[in-house]
């Protein structure tokens, strides 16, 4: 019984944070230690690879967008609530002059670089909710949602 | 990953993460591989990738741009659920066949 109340506190709230340098090297420690947080959850295979994809593409903009591949810091902040992980990427990069841009599909700053510009379109694809705040020369921080469980009686 | 030539026609098979820490080698090494042998066909093998994000969908139209400007042909096969998820929002099937095996994709390729 001691053990069953335990583990409903777990499920109900729970938290995690990470902070790592904008390395590449990085993205893959990251998405993986998201989705293994998530995965407390009990969410089914799919629900983990859309969240583990929409971490990933906001690491990898933080890395090569936010910091321009100069150095810097990322710091993820992951909590679970009612079956819903909120999961906000947060960089003190050079921000995002005009985010609706930003969110047109194969829109991308950095032809140079291959990138598809579907980043932020997969994002919102793939979790409940997206807010993308950012300050120019300041950072940026997006915030997703996505239920990974189904409402629980008496949560 | 493997890079092979089957008749004339680059092969490569494509395994693990498709991140964008993943993707710079690998563009490297195809790039090397269609410059080294001056094969103008491409064939991308996806059958044991365990991760993709857009970084996949920039590797590929990026070998698509390379291609296409050595007036060559390519196609993309065995393509998991994920990745298939990717084309679909991305419109990429819209310019590049998919084939369920590497002969299929083979056969597209050397037709052209």
């Amino acid at each position: 019984m001691m053990n069953r109340e335990l583990q409903t506190k777990v499920a109900v709230d729970n938290y995690l944070r990470l902070q790592f340098p904008a390395q590449s090297e990085n993205e893959s420690l990251a998405r993986v230690a998201v989705a293994s947080f998530a995965a407390q959850l009990d969410p089914t295979m799919e629900q983990l690879t859309e969240l583990k994809t929409a971490v990933s593409e906001a690491v990898t903009n933080a890395i090569i967008h936010g910091y321009v591949d100069s150095p810097g810091e990322v710091r993820i902040e992951c909590a679970i609530h009612q079956g819903v992980v909120e999961v906000v990427i947060e960089d003190d990069g050079v921000g995002i002059e005009d985010i609706e841009q930003a969110r047109q599909p194969l829109y991308t700053s950095r032809p140079e670089l291959e990138r598809s510009g579907m980043g932020i379109t997969i994002m919102e694809n793939f979790v409940d909710e997206l807010v993308i705040e950012s300050i120019p020369e300041h950072g940026t921080k997006v915030r997703m949602r996505k239920r990974m469980a189904p409402v629980l009686d008496g949560q | 990953m493997q890079l092979q030539v089957h008749d004339g026609v680059v092969v490569v098979k494509l395994g693990g993460e498709l991140g964008h820490h993943e993707v710079e080698t690998i563009r490297n090494e195809i790039e090397a591989e269609l410059e080294r042998t001056g094969h103008r066909g491409l064939v991308m093998s996806f059958r044991d990738i365990d991760f993709v994000d857009s970084s996949a969908l920039g590797l590929i139209l990026g070998r698509y741009r390379t291609v296409t400007e050595r007036h060559g042909r390519m196609a993309l096969c065995e393509v998991n659920e994920s990745l298939a998820r990717l084309f679909e929002l991305s419109g990429l099937r819209r310019i590049l066949p998919v084939t369920a095996t590497v002969d299929e994709a083979l056969q597209l390729v050397r037709e052209g």
